[in-house]
């Protein structure tokens, strides 16, 4: 993402200014329309990107929504120690860590081999369509997904129950078996994604080399060798880079499904930090309690990131920076 | 035998693909058949993919509904406005950033990177947009959201595809930066404006955890919110709708399937016409990204 060859205007700007006082004036008119044109975003950045991590502060405090951060009283790291001895602590790490992991294991290579399949087709009508119905429902919204997963599995007349019984079986309470809240999270993740993330796949494939692959069939190569041995190292790039940003964001499980999708009986596999974050701070209003937790996994996260950036780049000289 | 194993593998990445249509379409079909059949075809499980008895009358309750037509309206406004807001902030500070004689642009532009790897999570993020007096007003649904760093990045990259040369030529005919901005650089880039415009408003549309977080007062809850209430909570805020299909969990049934027609409706049909240009946005940024 770093463009190093492009000329830093920061350095240059503080050069110029050291030398002769009157280049600030100059700075000032060269740029003045681009920085006014910037600072929207700026402010945007400013005061709810950044402004926040500075709120974190209150994972130190006993804050007070009326007293605000400034006058809350500080704990030092009293709520962090809380965490670590609490006992869901030990729960929420593992089925927070166990749900980013199966759902990169099995989300990770289904629109690969999605893909895969995709380049094979011959008929480029068939491809389209297969395309344009894969994509829809990444756009469809998370209350709709969690409601037809919830409705179709649903003991009483849902459809998946309804098959069920029509082979002579009992119905099963999906949504209340803690067992089976993680596949049910992430097949529909991948019935939501699937399709869209194959787009990544299918820009690399088009750009490996036709030639490659008339080579490969004069050497008397089979559609899986050439598969093998010319395709997928045309798209290791795309796989590796995917790789790394789906291990770095593994803890990051979006919260509104996994929100949508739980229930009290099954907390046991369900509950995961995001959502325990929510009930303790937004839902019983110990503010401080809830960002010291949210914290305390965004540095687990960022670590991840950055570890498997910085093996990625050992291994196999590809890295996100 | 190599025309056969050829045949073989055709014949089953066919069947797969043709499987993942299935699995993808189906519940679209089956949730509008049973929305628009006859309760006694429904009670009996004999729906599929064909309306049986084919009636309106769900789609009469929904859309009878005053609550349905005040979160329709809401999620409306939220998505127009909110659209609105992300594209200006957003294309102006990606233009800039995309400029590579701006100073600082590089500082700018790791200052909105690490916020990709690092934030400051659900509840500080809360409280600033509560101290700003965000909280159940329509600025808290629009302006928290107001920057995508995937889509400012995605857009700064399509304005750096433009060649220089026109820039240079606005220059001359006395344009400043602004200037050539808005007379050059957006007519010009009317298909990633429509990109990024689409990505915002599906975003918006479909935003559940702004409301979630940030709205308090039933009147002004979106689309999501209702839908949410009552197709997952069976909740009584939802009010008529539910009171309606209460009494019978298989009305219910083709009742909340109707609901959730009515709001998928307007993504399900204009998906077809727009789905090149969402392409389009994913292409530049996995080719770039």
């Amino acid at each position: 993402m770093a463009h190093t060859s492009v000329t830093s205007g920061m350095e240059e700007a503080i050069v110029l200014n050291r030398r002769r006082p009157g280049k600030l004036r100059r700075l000032w008119r060269n740029n003045k329309y681009l920085w006014l044109m910037f600072l929207p975003c700026l402010i945007y950045y400013l005061v709810f990107r950044y402004a926040p991590m500075f709120g974190l502060v209150i994972t130190f405090k006993n804050y007070n929504l009326f007293r605000g951060v400034w006058e809350s009283d500080w704990v030092g790291f009293k709520y962090y120690r809380m965490f670590l001895e609490n006992p869901d602590f030990l729960l929420l790490m593992k089925n927070t860590f166990l749900l980013g992991i199966m759902n990169l294991a099995l989300g990770f290579p289904a629109p690969i081999i999605l893909a895969l399949l995709l380049n094979e087709v011959r008929k480029a009508a068939f491809k389209r369509f297969v395309q344009t119905v894969s994509y829809l429902p990444h756009f469809i919204s998370n209350v709709i997904v969690a409601s037809m997963v919830i409705m179709f599995l649903s003991p009483t007349g849902g459809l998946i129950n309804e098959l069920i019984t029509a082979l002579g079986f009992e119905p099963i309470n999906f949504m209340n078996e803690p067992g089976m809240f993680r596949w049910i999270y992430v097949l529909s993740e991948i019935w939501q994604h699937i399709g869209w993330e194959t787009i990544i796949y299918l820009a690399a494939l088009t750009a490996v080399d036709p030639q490659l692959y008339e080579a490969a069939s004069i050497d008397g190569a089979s559609r899986m060798r050439k598969l093998w041995h010319v395709t997928l190292p045309g798209i290791s790039f795309a796989i590796v880079i995917t790789l790394i940003l789906n291990i770095g964001s593994v803890l990051e499980i979006g919260f509104e499904k996994v929100f949508l999708l739980q229930n009290p009986a099954i907390y046991e596999t369900a509950d995961i930090i995001s959502t325990y974050v929510y009930r303790i701070g937004m839902e019983q209003g110990n503010f401080s309690y809830g960002a010291a937790i949210d914290l305390f996994m965004g540095i687990i996260s960022l670590i991840f990131i950055y570890t498997a950036n910085f093996v990625s780049r050992r291994v196999s000289e590809t890295s996100l920076w | 035998m190599k025309l056969e194993r050829l045949s073989l593998f055709h014949v089953v990445s066919t069947a797969v693909l043709l499987l993942v249509v299935v699995v993808t379409l189906y519940p679209f079909l089956h949730m509008l058949a049973v929305s628009l059949s006859g309760d006694a075809y429904v009670m009996r499980n004999e729906v599929t993919i064909l309306p049986k008895g084919l009636n309106f009358n769900m789609y009469e309750i929904v859309l009878g509904d005053p609550k349905m037509w005040n979160a329709i309206k809401n999620t409306v406004v939220y998505t127009a406005v909110g659209t609105t807001i992300a594209l200006i902030v957003t294309s102006m500070g990606a233009y800039s950033l995309s400029r590579t004689n701006m100073a600082f642009r590089k500082g700018l532009m790791m200052m909105i990177v690490f916020t990709m790897f690092f934030g400051g999570g659900m509840i500080p993020t809360f409280l600033v947009v509560r101290s700003l007096g965000f909280v159940d007003t329509l600025w808290g649904m629009v302006i928290p959201g107001a920057v995508s760093t995937w889509n400012l990045i995605l857009m700064r990259t399509f304005f750096s595809g433009i060649p220089k040369e026109l820039e240079e030529s606005g220059r001359m005919d006395g344009l400043n930066d602004l200037g050539i901005f808005l007379r050059i650089i957006v007519p010009l880039s009317k298909a990633s404006f429509a990109t990024i415009a689409l990505f915002y408003a599906v975003g918006l549309w479909n935003n559940f955890i702004y409301p979630l977080l940030y709205l308090r007062t039933p009147d002004l809850f979106p689309l999501q919110v209702l839908l949410r209430n009552l197709v997952l909570a069976g909740s009584v805020s939802s009010g008529d709708v539910t009171r309606i299909g209460g009494d019978n969990q298989i009305v219910e049934e083709s009742l909340k399937y109707a609901t959730i027609m009515v709001s998928t409706l307007p993504i399900l049909i204009v998906y077809p016409f727009i789905q090149k240009y969402f392409v389009k946005g994913a292409m530049i940024g996995a080719v770039k990204g």
